[in-house]
């Protein structure tokens, strides 16, 4: 787990890491190779935004490609809208204010259920990895629970809820809950004995035990389970905002199908992606301050 | 875990106040026995470790002379008889054979780890800073660790060790795993940091040249028995491969294989 590879973000927090400490690899017994003299500074740069963008190049190439065939009547318009009207119709949603009413919704949805399903599973992760009673108690029911389909539960929700606010919180809190759980308690278990037997030599108290070796510990394997929990969070609140919403984006997209708009359908999945590769850049950002002590977040070294 | 020793030894106590100098304490093991399911890992062991005295215990591995120094740590209690460590709270430090700093530290944070609680935070700085310097690596205090040689992290974790002044340090095969001439160096330094605080060193070890390098007396335990005791009252600062030195080593080397 935890190999990903560097990414831009990364790689540039790593270029300044580097620049704040000059000559750090200058003593003689340092085990590094010494860092390359400052002169290649510039092409460094070109490759640093190269890295940057690279990622972006070929979903601009589709749509370029995209673009042409519909223009030139290969696509048909009430199939795929082109790039250039599904721009125009969030133009135009951006211009009325719907679109950022909507994106609102759907992140404030989106948050506010991850903040509660995440906390829950985060706690439960912890008491179940530190105490082994409370894993002999808790453990089973919650495996149980985890291999329902969180959202064969929808019926039930509605049954509930209605199409409140409730049923969509209480959605992805329940699918956000199981990755952060689970890889909260991989995370504790596997932090390595010796280091909790070192703090043991060492005088620590539990809770100092805790804060200073288990949870740094189990850090990396929390950030895994985030990620997951991310890609869980947004697929949740589509499905539900789809199935029974007033507002949100998958309320948009809905819409759009029943008055025929495509482009609106294809600007709301278009901005899903967006959003999900945000997510994805804010954790990886998180992650590079919160393990810049772990060697896959460290400089690379020639 | 370790009792309070007899009054009489009180005679061995450290210094008055925590600050002052860290000198060594005695420690004691009475009837020693570790069970680990049926086979006794310890046996009946006896062993007294005066003050300040550098002690190596040699033997096999599964010999139980790891088991030894957890007694003395307090990560493990025996099943019969009793461990006893002088002073009135005596500080006790471990080595391991791996140095376990905490990745998620930088190197000095890593030295402030071996601090007792009491200490406030720049008092704790600096003797982290100052026992960073007596390793030689106070130019290397804001590193990761996981960018430090395998040499240079045992150093670290040889500095948290010291940090606490301890008057027990035990030290479980922690050079184990370096290459020769690092072994070397490390022996060298452990040896000069002995020589100037005075604190009472048990050195677990399956080199035997190792323990002729360091130890004033040299302890064989084998089946859980001290097998042979052997004072071995060498100069100091001593030079590798002298006569004297090789002489203890055959004795060991004898006792060991029988020849």
């Amino acid at each position: 787990m935890q190999q990903q590879t560097l990414d831009a973000a990364q790689a540039a927090a790593f270029a300044t890491d580097a620049a704040r400490r000059p000559g750090a690899s200058a003593t003689p017994d340092a085990p590094v190779a010494a860092r390359p003299p400052q002169t290649q500074s510039a092409p460094r740069r070109m490759a640093g935004i190269e890295r940057r963008l690279a990622g972006w190049i070929l979903p601009l190439l589709l749509i370029l490609a995209w673009e042409a065939l519909s223009r030139a009547g290969v696509i048909h318009g009430n199939v795929l809208p082109a790039p250039s009207a599904i721009a125009l119709a969030g133009w135009q949603a951006a211009r009325s204010g719907d679109l950022f009413q909507n994106m609102a919704v759907s992140a404030a949805r989106a948050l506010a259920g991850l903040i509660v399903g995440g906390a829950i599973g985060f706690v439960f992760g912890i008491a179940n990895g530190v105490s082994e009673l409370s894993h002999r108690y808790t453990d089973t029911t919650l495996q149980m629970i985890r291999n329902v389909p969180h959202l064969a539960l929808i019926p039930l929700v509605i049954l509930w809820f209605g199409i409140d606010e409730e049923a969509k919180l209480f959605l992805v809190a329940l699918g956000v809950f199981f990755p952060i759980y689970i890889n909260t308690l991989h995370g504790v278990r596997t932090v390595d004995p010796h280091l909790i037997e070192m703090g043991r030599a060492y005088g620590m108290t539990p809770v100092t035990l805790f804060v200073r070796v288990i949870l740094p510990g189990a850090l990396p394997s929390i950030f895994v389970g985030l990620r997951f929990a991310l890609g869980v969070m947004w697929l949740t609140l589509i499905v539900a905002e789809t199935i029974a919403a007033q507002s949100g984006l998958g309320h948009m997209a809905m819409q759009g199908r029943e008055f025929l708009q495509v482009d609106v359908v294809m600007l709301a999945i278009l901005i899903y992606a967006l959003l999900g590769k945000l997510a994805d850049v804010l954790t990886r950002l998180l992650e590079g301050v919160c393990l810049s002590w772990h060697p896959n977040f460290q400089p690379a070294r020639s | 875990m370790s009792l309070a020793i007899a009054p009489q030894r009180r005679a061995f106590d450290s210094a008055p106040t925590p600050l002052a100098e860290a000198r060594g304490v005695p420690a004691r093991f009475i009837g020693v026995t570790r069970r680990f399911g049926q086979t006794p890992v310890l046996d009946g062991l006896d062993l007294d470790i005066p003050a300040g005295q550098f002690l190596a215990v040699v033997g096999e591995s599964g010999c139980g002379k790891s088991t030894l120094l957890r007694q003395l740590a307090g990560l493990d209690a025996p099943s019969e008889g009793a461990v006893a460590i002088g002073g009135a709270e005596p500080v006790t430090r471990m080595m391991f054979q791996e140095p376990r700093l905490l990745p998620w530290r930088r190197v000095l944070a890593n030295v402030e780890v071996g601090l007792p609680a009491r200490v406030n935070k720049a008092e704790g700085r600096e003797r982290a800073l100052s026992a960073l310097k007596a390793v030689g690596l106070a130019d290397r205090a804001g590193e990761w660790p996981s960018v430090l040689s395998g040499g240079q992290k045992q150093r670290v974790a040889l500095a948290r060790a010291l940090v606490s002044r301890p008057q027990l340090l035990l030290l479980d095969e922690p050079l184990g795993a370096l290459d020769a001439l690092t072994r070397i160096d490390m022996q060298r330094l452990i040896e000069r940091i002995w020589l100037e605080q005075g604190f009472t060193a048990v050195l677990v070890t399956h080199d035997v040249a190792e323990a002729s390098a360091l130890a004033d007396r040299i302890v064989l335990v084998d089946s859980g028995k001290v097998a042979l005791d052997l004072p071995a009252p060498l100069p100091r600062p001593r030079r590798r491969g002298s006569p004297e030195s090789a002489a203890i080593e055959a004795r060991i080397l004898d006792q060991l294989f029988g020849a």
